[in-house]
């Protein structure tokens, strides 16, 4: 007899408030709705009544797990608007910057997946490496979490330590050489319970329009820092990782293996770092009229902004679309026919943000 | 004071256990919340852990401005926790709705829903300031203190 499982909103499973309603016969899912809204904090209109330099401390707090990418983003669409040239040393900044979040993004979401699957033990050796990466990214910002590090036109603060944050990165890959990546490839616990769990084929991840990770684990070769590079990717020579097995697994290693990228690209910034500016000297408060599309690779995959201005200190409209938003859906063509018990890894594998879904 | 009245406030003292509600927060905190359980900030050095269920909690940490669509879901997990407990608001979110203040889907905070005992400022807290919360919190709960701020709602 089918029956329905609602999961959520508010669930231990879920890190963060969305509904699942799960239709199962007997173990197997059915099939699953997905339910989403309660952070819905209207930052679009409030974008819209704010002014640019209110608005970067506001699309910061769009998600507090890729902060630094929404600033990005929004400073990026008004300096398109602008025309303005960004400094070298800021565009470098910047990418470092977009690099150390992913690695503490993609470190968070590993904690938080072994635990979905019960290995503490791998939970608390993630955990105590991701404080690592906050080390660094509040020697370079002051912060923790919301960096305020973007500005229209370059970033506030600059690093003053090249030789210290290359240490520290240092240090950090090798914990995910010697630990995430052979645990995550060899482990039997996690193989167990990923291997063949969760399928995303190529042919349903195009249908979905999923992004980031998960499309790069279905055998898409997606990824705006390739596609589209903006800051110093197009410098520093991205090279993508993907996978083609479709399944969890996939997805945990793209993952690993993307960690051990973005510490290969820090480095290879700090190593070369340019010297110069790092913002313009007088402070932007006022974009000239215009409208325009900026695209960035957030950690969970393509974040877009519409930015318009009518030439005031207040943007005309503010458009977030976040990729969480696209991948949410695709729990459901992951689900089907799985068993009941893998629902929170599965879910857990989109690495869902609902605080940027909602917005 | 009984034997039994004293192991009691000494249990509420030294092992408080914590629900975390989002209450629409932009994960900020509740990332911060996660890094308390890591070897590095340990919360069970306070006795505290983190439940799944609010039926089995003494404290509630809220994060979030308190959005539209959470304010019932706040409403009913609060009353689930067993008395006595205790609130602890994580965040500026949760004391005046930060920047999100002014959004018609926000409640701009928590008091209108729900008491709080302790508030811990920033944007998010360190976590060093939110187990120093918990830990007010915990102390609260002992002394029978709790139910410290709360603001009716005047509107409707
Ligand atoms: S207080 Fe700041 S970090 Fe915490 S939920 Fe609110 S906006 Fe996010």
């Amino acid at each position: 007899m089918p029956f329905r499982i609602p999961i959520g909103p508010y669930h231990p499973a879920l890190e963060e408030p969305y509904k699942l309603s799960i239709q199962s016969r007997g173990e197997i899912v059915e099939d699953v709705t997905i339910e989403v809204g309660f952070v819905h904090r209207g930052i679009e209109l409030l974008a819209q009544r704010r002014n640019y330099i209110q608005d970067l401390v506001l699309v910061e707090r769009v998600c507090g797990i890729c902060s630094n990418i929404h600033t990005l983003t929004f400073c990026m669409a008004a300096e398109e608007i602008a025309g303005m040239q960004v400094p070298d040393r800021a565009r470098f900044i910047r990418t470092i910057m977009a690099e150390l979040e992913r690695l503490h993004s993609h470190l968070l979401w590993a904690g938080i997946g072994s635990e979905d699957i019960g290995f503490q033990t791998m939970f608390m050796e993630i955990y105590a490496l991701r404080e690592q990466v906050m080390d660094v990214l509040e020697a370079i910002s002051g912060n923790r979490v919301n960096y305020a590090m973007n500005c229209i036109g370059g970033v506030n603060r600059d690093i003053t330590d090249p030789e210290g944050v290359l240490r520290a990165v240092r240090s950090i890959r090798e914990g995910i050489q010697k630990t995430v990546i052979p645990i995550f490839t060899q482990n039997r616990t996690i193989l167990g319970r990923t291997r063949g769990v969760g399928i995303l084929t190529r042919d349903e991840a195009v249908t979905y329009g999923v992004v980031g990770p998960i499309a790069r684990a279905s055998g898409l070769a997606i990824d705006v820092r390739q596609d589209f590079p903006y800051a110093a990717y197009e410098d520093l020579g991205f090279q993508i990782v993907t996978q083609d097995s479709c399944d969890v697994t996939a997805r945990v290693v793209v993952r690993a293996l993307e960690m051990l990228e973005s510490c290969r690209l820090i480095e290879k910034a700090l190593l070369e770092l340019p010297g110069g500016p790092i913002r313009p000297s007088e402070l932007v408060t006022v974009v000239p009229p215009g409208e325009t599309m900026m695209r960035v690779e957030a950690p969970r995959g393509e974040v877009v902004y519409y930015l318009k201005s009518d030439g005031s200190d207040t943007p005309a409209r503010v458009k977030i679309r976040t990729p969480s938003d696209l991948n949410l859906p695709a729990i459901r063509a992951m689900a089907r026919g799985q068993a009941l018990g893998d629902m929170a890894i599965i879910q857990a594998s989109v690495d869902p943000c609902c605080s940027c879904t909602d917005r | 004071m009984g034997l039994f009245s004293s192991i009691l406030k000494l249990s509420r003292r030294r092992s408080p256990w914590v629900y975390v509600l989002n209450a629409g927060s932009c994960n900020g905190c509740d990332i911060e919340i996660g890094s308390l359980l890591s070897p590095r900030y340990d919360m069970e050095q306070i006795g505290a852990l983190r439940q799944g269920s609010p039926k089995h909690a003494d404290i509630l940490l809220i994060t979030g401005p308190l959005t539209l669509r959470s304010a019932d879901a706040v409403r009913s997990i609060y009353a689930q926790i067993p008395e006595p407990k205790a609130v602890v608001a994580v965040g500026s979110c949760p004391a005046t709705g930060n920047v999100f203040a002014g959004s018609p889907t926000v409640e701009d905070g928590v008091l209108h829903v729900v008491p709080v005992d302790v508030f811990v400022p920033g944007c998010p807290p360190r976590p060093q300031a939110i187990l120093a919360g918990v830990q007010e919190a915990a102390h609260l709960l002992a002394e029978g203190k709790t139910g410290r701020w709360h603001k009716e709602k005047h509107h409707e």
